[in-house]
């Protein structure tokens, strides 16, 4: 113990931190938010250039992973096409509970300029989302402040089971 | 090309023009006043019958009759030396005369000159594929195939090549609506969760620039955050300044604190 740089005159002379079950579970959870690399059009190079050195998102423990099975995130960058919606709906229902949804930029959050027959107007037409975040295409600096906000959104959450999974039906 | 003209002042004027303009025709020209031309066309009319023949924007246009295409293709690729194709699509004329017109744009890079070939075709008329004489037809076909219905005979791998297999309708007729039928509109909803889901994800919402700042379920506003589902009076609420963290700090992580940060104007500090 003694190796520790700990000041044994606080905190009732122990290395101890007292808090509660759902705020040291929102804590990990809130900060280790592995993302689904989910870049479907040119959102998805803003995405790209979030997670690069110059903006880099490993500092929120925001990692992208290619593997929906891996990652608790999922941020819809880009243009969805109804081709496509299918895909997303599956690669949403492998991600493990509890999982959140940015949908990133005007083309995810309402199909944006392309009113037309073959883009879904919005992704919530297909999955739950958590946030939405405008733009087009929204830059770096707004989804880092969107990635706090959801971070912000985790940390409200009851961290236990009574959590109802998220379906949109 | 067309003439130049220039766009310095472009800006200051109106973006007005009007929208039942109808563009003029580019002036065509005889096919005798081109030597190489006219020595093309020569060669496809002794073999085929070719109904009109001009030149247009340095290109030549021959109208062919439709079974003849691949002949006249393969006449054009092992005799004439234009051995690319650089594009083919069909056209849709079904208001105006009820037909199709399929062209193919054809390039000889020895002679420097482009033939635009075309025939027209009835509506439900299938066409004979030009896939074994030129490959990158395999998916122009699949794809005039995809957005007009134009069946295309002894193509080795007829299906949709853009629009999912199950689409139904072709998207580039003239006749179909730009934002959808009715089974474009609910093609994801009944793809993934059935017909009897259409109640309760309703249709779509086509206004993409609807805003309605006292829906507090789907819209907020930046700097006045109220809780989703909050009441419409509370939307007027005073000024929530812009924070990263909930009061009261976050388990072990620092608080960010605005007025201790300091802008740094010199990057290379």
């Amino acid at each position: 113990m003694a190796q520790h740089q700990v000041n044994y005159t606080q905190d009732n002379g122990l290395p101890v931190a007292l808090t509660t079950i759902d705020k040291v579970v929102n804590w990990g959870r809130s900060n280790s938010l592995w993302a689904l690399t989910y870049g479907l059009a040119c959102c998805g190079i803003e995405m790209m250039a979030s997670g690069a050195s110059r903006y880099d998102f490993d500092r929120y423990g925001t990692i992208f992973r290619s593997s929906p099975r891996q990652s608790e995130l999922m941020i819809v960058a880009g243009t969805l096409t109804k081709k496509h919606a299918e895909f997303i709906k599956r690669l949403y229902d492998q991600m493990a509970e509890p999982r959140w949804v940015i949908s990133m930029g005007s083309c995810a959050n309402t199909g944006g300029m392309f009113n037309t027959y073959a883009t879904v107007q919005g992704v919530d037409r297909v999955i739950p989302v958590d946030l939405y975040l405008p733009g087009c295409a929204p830059r770096p600096e707004t989804l880092q402040y969107a990635v706090m906000m959801l971070q912000k959104k985790i940390r409200a959450e009851k961290a236990g089971k009574a959590q109802r999974p998220k379906r949109l039906l | 090309m067309r003439a130049y003209k220039p766009k310095d002042d472009v800006q200051k004027k109106s973006y007005y023009t009007d929208r039942y303009w109808v563009a003029p025709m580019v002036p065509k020209s005889m096919v005798e006043d081109d030597a190489v031309f006219a020595a093309d066309l020569a060669a496809i009319k002794a073999k085929f019958d070719v109904s009109d023949a001009y030149i247009q924007v340095e290109q030549m246009v021959v109208y062919i009759k439709p079974e003849d295409n691949v002949g006249v293709l393969k006449l054009m690729k092992e005799e004439l030396g234009y051995t690319q194709l650089s594009e083919m699509s069909a056209i849709d004329w079904i208001a105006k005369q009820g037909q199709f017109e399929i062209f193919y744009q054809m390039l000889s890079m020895g002679k420097r000159k482009r033939i635009r070939v075309k025939c027209f075709i009835d509506q439900n008329q299938a066409i004979e594929s030009v896939n074994p004489l030129f490959r990158s037809a395999d998916w122009s076909e699949r794809e005039m195939f995809d957005m007009f219905g134009v069946k295309v005979n002894n193509h080795p791998y007829m299906k949709r090549i853009l629009m999912p297999d199950d689409w139904e309708g072709y998207p580039l007729l003239k006749t179909y609506p730009l934002q959808g039928d009715e089974f474009a509109a609910w093609y994801e909803v009944d793809r993934i969760y059935g017909k009897e889901a259409r109640a309760i994800i309703g249709p779509e919402i086509r206004d993409s620039a609807r805003v309605d700042r006292y829906d507090t379920e789907r819209f907020s506003r930046l700097g006045f955050e109220v809780p989703m589902g909050a009441e419409p009076k509370a939307v007027d609420a005073e000024e929530t300044p812009l924070a990263y963290q909930e009061e009261g700090g976050v388990f072990m992580i620092d608080k960010f604190e605005d007025d201790k940060t300091e802008i740094i104007s010199d990057r290379k500090r």
